[in-house]
């Protein structure tokens, strides 16, 4: 029988799990040697400058070209894997994509599922929607299965239990599966293997994300290491494809770059062990294979970041990760504290799109924009421009229509007030005189606490004298 | 309206006024970094492989059936999966005639449903063909079909692929043209470059996650 997975809700803000984060000095060992590693190994992995940018500009316009062209894209991938007797369902939000996963999971009285690795399925929360309804859904990624055990969510999105080193992973197999404690991680993964193997077997449905959507062939691309990718979409009878509308690629032949790209930049290997390209239902003649293959193209707000051409750059995303292995604040409050589904630099600037800057409104600002996630981009999306533009959505007034879902989250009239005053002091010589001189004179008074400045640093105390004084001063005593 | 003209409209009215952007794909970024001498080919091959746990002869195609039973016996193996109806399956069971080894030889010849806890739990090896390799990432093409199904190189601990030394192309671009793959796609067509691994647990590379925990490739060369 299957149960409910409590997951461990995320209390706080951003600010609030950031300090709890930043206090807690396992979280930030197991983060700073996993990003190290990380770094180096995607460098190791690009040894030519000149290959690797022509690589990246070419992966940029093969994105650039499908978005440009998405929705008819998006036709002839329908049109293609129908052909190929896929059958295609388009959902506009996670609340449906979850009802029509259900809908076919209930047509074939199924009640065990399992799940290859897919971040879609992590926006649809889709192990609670489908475990509140007596079906259980089972991780099968090393990973986030180790996640799911836990009641936890994914904090990298290709190393989802990053933030567990070994003696954790061991404690938990211990208490959850009754096994014995071993610091091997070899066993560790092998006792995995063995607890996955049954629920492959059993499964009466396996659910899988995309990595590349191919228009041309109707060919559902996935990349993965461990195999249960192509066991999820194998072993059972039906196979449920999950994946976001911007996944789409015209032709086979882009993908070649863009792989390239993907493996290099996540993971610093020339490619992974498998990469499987699925294009179509177990056939009349074969012997395996699901006899049912679906692909449910969701959209939760990817369109409405479409709707606008600088924010559209967003969607290039290939999920590789490699934005947030190089991010100084990601490395050091991990990925829980984003509180969401994506977190580091692409988190940033693609859940604002997903849930409203309501929910995320510290989001665009948890970035000291050194650029280094633009930079290692592998499809050049240039994310520390995307943050800025979602700094001026967060604080529009209503009256200048924010462009993002829920902009002007942070909109504050006092705020506004404030620098009104200031580009008023600033236009006006005669004002500005006279507030020097008053500062000047009266700089005890300013105020002992300016928001958050003060909780780290010392208020700022105005000179006694100011620098035109100064200047004038030094004038008067002419050369010395 | 339905989901799916709501987001196409959304996306339609997006690009009101706008032009596709031009196909400026430059297959040369995908192919020059990537070209080998015919003799450094398989060199590169093996190296790849190699360095991800990969076992790899090369033999002539007399040799590589006595190389199976070798690789079988001294892993004390009961059983291999493979597949009589094609050339390479055929001359694995004249082989097995003349030689009487002891693991038994089983065939993939009835749907999934009908021994999935046999294949998922008792099955030692299986040796399955390869319609290729890529020199430039150190990768076998599977074009799994009737004969040898997908699961077939996926379950058994052990995965034996054959290879022709002549088949291995430079790199993934060349191998798709060459054999025209945008034509048409079987249902699942596969690239594999080393046995299951997983480094989920800090990093830390572990072999046989899922699949196959040991892969081993025959390079056959010609004649």
């Amino acid at each position: 029988m299957s149960q409910r997975i409590p997951v461990k809700e995320l209390t706080d803000s951003f600010r609030g799990r950031a300090v709890g984060a930043l206090a807690d000095d396992q979280l930030r060992t197991n983060f700073r040697v996993a990003m190290d590693s990380l770094m180096k190994k995607r460098a190791d992995a690009f040894p030519d400058e000149e290959e690797r940018e022509g690589l990246r500009e070419l992966g940029n316009h093969i994105k650039a070209r499908a978005l440009s062209r998405v929705p008819d894209l998006l036709e002839q991938l329908e049109t293609r894997l129908t052909a190929n007797g896929v059958k295609v369902h388009w959902a506009e939000t996670t609340e449906e994509a979850n009802r029509i996963v259900h809908s076919i999971i209930e047509a074939k009285q199924g009640s065990q599922v399992v799940k290859g690795k897919s971040m879609v399925s992590e926006e649809m929360e889709m192990n609670d929607y489908l475990a509140e309804r007596n079906i259980e859904c089972l991780e099968s990624d090393m990973g986030e299965y180790i996640v799911q055990l836990d009641g936890e969510k994914p904090s990298h999105i290709i190393m989802p239990a990053i933030h567990k080193n070994r003696f954790q992973v061991s404690r938990l197999f211990h208490d959850k599966l009754g096994v014995d404690e071993t610091e091997d991680v070899n066993e560790l993964i092998q006792i995995g293997r063995r607890t996955l193997r049954q629920k492959f077997l059993e499964a009466d449905v396996g659910v899988s994300g995309v990595n590349f959507a191919i228009a041309e062939t109707g060919t559902l691309l996935l990349v993965e290491n461990e195999g249960n990718g192509r066991m999820s979409t194998t072993a059972p009878p039906v196979h449920i494809a999950v994946t976001g509308i911007e996944k789409v690629v015209e032709n086979l032949r882009d993908v070649v770059p863009l792989l390239s790209l993907l493996t290099r930049s996540a993971l610093g290997q020339p490619i992974t062990t498998y990469v499987n390209m699925i294009s179509g239902p177990r056939k009349a003649d074969e012997l395996d294979g699901p006899e049912e293959v679906h692909l449910v193209l969701l959209d939760n707000g990817r369109s409405g970041a479409f709707a606008d051409a600088q924010l559209r750059q967003t969607l290039n995303c290939i999920r590789c990760g490699a934005c947030m292995n190089h991010c100084p604040v990601y490395t050091r409050v991990g990925g829980h504290t984003y509180g969401e589904v994506y977190p580091g630099p692409i988190g940033k600037i693609i859940t604002p799109h997903m849930v409203g800057l309501h929910k995320v409104p510290d989001h665009p600002s948890a970035s000291s924009l050194c650029g280094a996630c633009g930079e290692v981009c592998p499809v050049k999306i240039p994310i520390p421009e995307m943050l800025q533009r979602l700094r001026q959505e967060n604080v529009k007034s209503p009256a200048e229509q924010p462009k993002v879902k829920d902009g002007g989250a942070k909109y504050s009239r006092k705020e506004r007030a404030i620098w009104r005053f200031w580009a008023s002091l600033n236009t006006s010589p005669v004002i500005y005189r006279l507030f020097l001189w008053g500062a000047t004179r009266f700089g005890k008074l300013a105020p002992k606490n300016v928001g958050p400045w003060t909780e780290n640093h010392s208020a700022p105390v105005p000179a006694r004298r100011s620098l035109h004084d100064l200047a004038k001063a030094h004038l008067n005593q002419g050369d010395r | 309206m339905s989901a799916r003209s709501n987001i196409l409209n959304k996306l339609r009215a997006g690009l009101a006024g706008t032009t596709p952007r031009p196909d400026d794909f430059d297959e040369g970024l995908v192919t020059r970094p990537w070209q080998y001498a015919p003799e450094d080919r398989i060199t590169r091959l093996r190296s790849l492989m190699e360095a991800v746990h990969t076992e790899i002869h090369q033999l002539t195609t007399e040799e590589w059936p006595s190389k199976v039973q070798e690789l079988l016996e001294s892993r004390g193996l009961k059983n291999v999966l493979y597949a009589p109806g094609t050339e390479h399956g055929k001359l694995l069971a004249e082989h097995w005639q003349r030689a009487e080894p002891r693991p038994e030889l089983l065939v993939y010849d009835r749907p999934i449903e009908e021994w999935k806890e046999e294949l998922f739990w008792q099955v030692d090896a299986s040796v399955t063909g390869t319609v290729g390799g890529i020199a430039a990432t150190g990768s076998l093409v599977l074009w799994p079909d009737r004969h040898e199904p997908r699961l077939m190189s996926l379950l058994p601990p052990l995965h034996i692929a054959l290879l022709k030394a002549s088949e291995v192309e430079d790199n993934l671009y060349g191998m798709m043209q060459k054999h025209n793959w945008s034509a048409g796609l079987p249902t699942n067509l596969l690239l594999v470059s080393g046995p299951s691994k997983t480094a989920d647990i800090e990093q830390v590379l572990a072999y046989g996650a899922h699949g196959p925990k040991e892969l081993v490739v025959l390079i056959l060369e010609d004649g």
